[in-house]
């Protein structure tokens, strides 16, 4: 009896890719005892990127990009058990297990986890997007066995224009309100700040003004390089008047609450790839809607997919049907994992 | 149409009630004829193309992609015109960038029938950006949902050309798209529209609620408010209409009506149906339930003429006798309907009595012991009121009785569409067949989307989320825990549902996150107050 219980046991544990193990809180690499982005704390983490929901606080060990362990070490206020890991660098794990941060395009610091075990490749995304963005590394194509994906918009209805033409639309708003201002929400670790360079690149100048609740992540991002130009707090603001004909860029819970009143006449945008869907905007009492993200939209999904070529697709979280049933009508092998935690941030 | 597409896409985005005005009052001065009364027709929902239907877009959009994309895309987005808007494949070739005039867009649309729509449909869509296909579809299929009423449109027309909203509404009901008349008169100064023997709608007088405070019956008079559905009886040239409250023509509706009136005048009443199941007065009405069997028919069966002949409750008087008598206040009006009576056949008239009472506190008395079904409350009129379109304050007054209350169980909650959309907003909710803790099941015994705060919406749209046993497309059962407490006008047995009943006005009261759900009602307590 126990006999036969130790050989199912041996025999699963040598069945292709049982070392990697999708439980609901986390992906468990079982060789290594080691979980990717889990949501509760753990002995030892990998970790894809700074976002709250994948980036926990309280784990023993946590392996990340250096500038996802700074973000990090921002919110968390320590370095404990931190264990840096450059794009590129294959670390060993234990157990047989090797792992190789690949950059996702995403945020700063963002990064696909390549997993090699007994021949076997497994690349887990994170988040991550296809656009070209100025304030990280782009995505990198990767073949593997499994591809374990994000699904955020994974909805058909979702493209995201490029970003040029967003731009151009908070711009003319600005331009068409000299008096006002434009108020941003904006998600403060990325969108952020990638609105904020896209602005520059698009030749705005002018003076920006920041919620205080961007300003130590813009700062982190100026450290690693990106230049975001002129920024001012808007509680450092002289006067409203100071602030007429600004561009403001506040998180998006702001944008409904009391400190908006301080703004001269704000024209509420948002950022944020939900704003295609036109209710979603009205929920939020948005006048202007950009459709930025910094995630894969439906045609970034499908596209990745074909050019990684898996042998299996899993899909961690977001909407996992339409894009399993994508996978489904091309062909390809595919499961959705049910993982909890994971949220529809406001990107 | 370009310039239609972008209207409608600022006024989905502005919040604020005179931008809104602005934007359609800039557009009705910019826009030429006829185009800007036919996108005041669509803003008013005063457009219909019987061959374009939801359904026709669903049918096109599953020709072009997966049906099972398109139904989870549909139930995110929660508009079937989104959907179709930002799902409609772009045409390979690019289409002519030439706009086409609304005026011909409409043209296009009416002259589509139920077997060229599907052939026709496909080139429009392909000539235009997601923008404009949103528009055009919401155009063809009705209901804009851009948060703007008819009357905030008839306003942007007033204040366009700087007209009273009043004079607007006045002529509006006579008038037909693209209201070329009214743009006549109202933009290039030309005559006001001749309206002399036409039958046609004049706007509804409304009443406020009373909250808490008190009227001094010395200013005020009573009558019950009749539980039936508020009408318009108008005969001008020899013909008879009947309007609904929205101002729709429902005479077909209701044939018995249109021979009835024996001169010609404007009156306002209730319609209701003969009963002879409830009490109440000689010749009574019966509960809205038999009325609710004649609604929405286009024919009327003989049998039906019999056995639930409708009539008219009289309130008041618009026009007769050749005279309008609006600017008049209601103690004359009502003393001219009285005037009116003898003249009218009793077979098909009545007049709404008043009801005398002490002081306040009497008639509140009086108020709280009439459970009859065919009375909702009390309506309080200023003796001195004239009869003015809309809800003017402290003119009128509408006093219900206290809703009836219950406490039900969560079941089942399917996501909201529109600004809700994604939310789960629609709540089925039922009572215990039986003992719970004896193992009795949940019946399902209403429906109800309305009664709770934005704030309450989000923390039942996270419950819904977590509490989830399994998932029917749009809809999700959830696990038996959270406890409504559900206000209702009255409740009636009901064939169509499970439990056999169905209830009236459903709506959640309080949402009990302290009460287990075993303490709910049973079935048995919503019975025992079945009137009919």
């Amino acid at each position: 009896m126990e006999q036969a219980a130790h050989l199912s046991r041996s025999l699963t544990m040598t069945a292709p890719f049982s070392w990697i193990r999708p439980e609901p809180w986390g992906i468990h690499i079982v060789p290594a005892d080691i979980w990717v982005d889990p949501s509760r704390p753990v002995p030892r983490a990998l970790v894809t990127h700074g976002h709250a929901d994948h980036a926990r606080g309280g784990h023993g060990e946590t392996i990340a990009t250096p500038a996802t362990l700074a973000i990090m070490e921002l919110r968390y206020n320590t370095r404990d058990g931190a264990v840096a890991a450059a794009y590129g660098e294959t670390i060993g794990l234990g157990g047989g297990v090797s792992a190789t941060f690949i950059p996702a395009g995403h945020v700063l610091g963002s990064a696909q986890v390549l997993l090699e075990h007994a021949g076997e490749r497994v690349v887990i995304t994170g988040d991550y997007k296809r656009a070209p963005d100025p304030t990280c590394a782009p995505f990198q194509v990767t073949p593997c066995d499994i591809f374990i994906t994000e699904a955020t918009f994974g909805l058909p209805v979702f493209t995201h224009p490029p970003i040029a033409e967003e731009i151009g639309k908070l711009l003319t708003a600005r331009a068409e309100n000299p008096d006002a201002c434009v108020l941003v929400g904006a998600y403060a670790l990325g969108k952020a700040q990638r609105v904020i360079a896209e602005l520059r690149a698009a030749g705005h100048t002018d003076t920006i003004w920041l919620h205080g609740a961007m300003e130590a992540m813009c700062r982190l991002y100026e450290d690693h390089g990106v230049a975001l130009g002129d920024l001012r707090l808007v509680s450092d603001a002289p006067s409203k008047d100071a602030m007429r004909g600004a561009v403001i860029v506040a998180p998006p819970s702001a944008l409904n609450d009391r400190w908006s009143r301080r703004l001269p006449d704000p024209v509420t945008a948002m950022a944020s790839g939900w704003m295609r869907v036109r209710g979603r905007a009205r929920q939020r009492g948005v006048e202007l809607p950009l459709i930025i993200s910094d995630h894969a939209d439906w045609n970034e999904l499908t596209r990745t997919i074909r050019e990684v070529n898996p042998q299996e697709t899993w899909i961690t979280h977001g909407r996992e049907e339409a894009l399993l049933r994508w996978c489904q009508l091309n062909q390809r092998r595919a499961r959705a994992l049910a993982l909890v935690g994971y949220e529809d941030e406001d990107d | 149409m370009e310039e239609f597409a972008a209207l409608l896409d600022a006024l989905v985005y502005t919040t604020s009630r005179n931008r809104k005005l602005a934007l359609i009052a800039a557009y009705l001065r910019a826009a030429p004829d006829p185009d800007r009364g036919w996108a005041l027709a669509a803003l008013t929902d005063g457009l219909d193309f019987p061959a374009v239907k939801s359904n026709t877009i669903r049918t096109l959009m599953k020709e072009r992609v997966d049906e099972v994309l398109w139904a989870l895309s549909r139930d995110f987005v929660g508009d079937t015109a989104e959907t179709a808007s930002l799902l409609w494949p772009e045409p390979e070739e690019p289409a002519p960038q030439v706009d086409l005039p609304l005026a011909e867009v409409v043209a296009r649309l009416a002259a589509l029938t139920r077997s060229t729509a599907p052939k026709e449909l496909p080139g429009l869509l392909d000539r235009l950006d997601s923008k404009g296909r949103y528009a055009l579809i919401k155009l063809a299929t009705g209901g804009m949902r851009v948060g703007i009423s008819a009357r905030l449109a008839k306003t942007a027309f007033a204040q366009a050309f700087a007209v009273s909203v009043e004079e607007v509404e006045e002529y509006w009901h006579a008038l037909t798209p693209p209201y070329a008349e009214l743009f006549a008169w109202g933009a290039d100064g030309g005559a006001p529209p001749d309206l002399a023997d036409t039958p046609h709608f004049r706007p509804f007088m409304l009443a406020h609620p009373l909250e808490d405070g008190e009227v001094d019956l010395a200013d005020y008079a009573a009558e019950w408010k009749w539980d039936g559905i508020r009408v318009q009886l108008v005969r001008a040239g020899g013909e008879t209409r009947v309007y609904s409250r929205s101002g729709d023509d429902i005479s077909a509706t209701f044939p018995e009506l249109l021979q009835a009136l024996p001169f010609d005048a404007v009156l306002d009443g209730e319609l209701l149906v003969r009963g002879a199941a409830q009490g109440g007065e000689a010749g009574g009405a019966a509960s809205f339930n038999a009325l609710q069997q004649r609604l929405g028919r286009k024919t009327v069966s003989a049998k039906m003429l019999k056995e639930s002949p409708a009539f008219v409750r009289l309130y008041d008087v618009l026009l007769a006798e050749g005279q309008d008598w609006r600017e008049h206040p209601w103690k004359s009006r009502r003393a001219t309907l009285e005037s009116l009576m003898p003249r009218l056949p009793d077979t098909h008239f009545d007049l709404s009595a008043l009801v005398e009472a002490e002081d306040f506190a009497a008639l509140a008395a009086i108020r709280d012991t009439a459970r009859d079904e065919a009375i909702e409350g009390l309506m309080l009129k200023h003796r001195m009121s004239p009869y003015v379109a809309g809800r003017k304050a402290a003119l009128w007054y509408k006093w219900k009785r206290d809703p009836l209350l219950i406490d039900c169980v969560l079941m089942y909650a399917q996501r909201g569409s529109g600004k809700r959309s994604s939310f789960y907003s629609d709540y089925t909710f039922g009572c215990w067949a039986g003992d719970p803790d004896a193992g009795a099941e949940l019946l399902p015994v209403g429906k109800a989307y309305s009664g709770f705060t934005d704030e309450e919406l989000k923390k039942l749209d996270r419950f819904v989320r977590q509490n989830t046993l399994n998932r029917f497309g749009p809809v999700r059962e959830v696990k038996r825990e959270l406890v409504f407490e559900v206000a209702f006008d009255s409740v009636h047995a009901s064939k169509r549902h499970k439990s056999g009943l169905a209830m009236r006005f459903p709506r959640i009261h309080r949402i009990r996150w302290d009460k287990p759900a075993h303490e709910a009602d049973r079935i048995e307590g919503l019975r025992a107050l079945v009137k009919d």
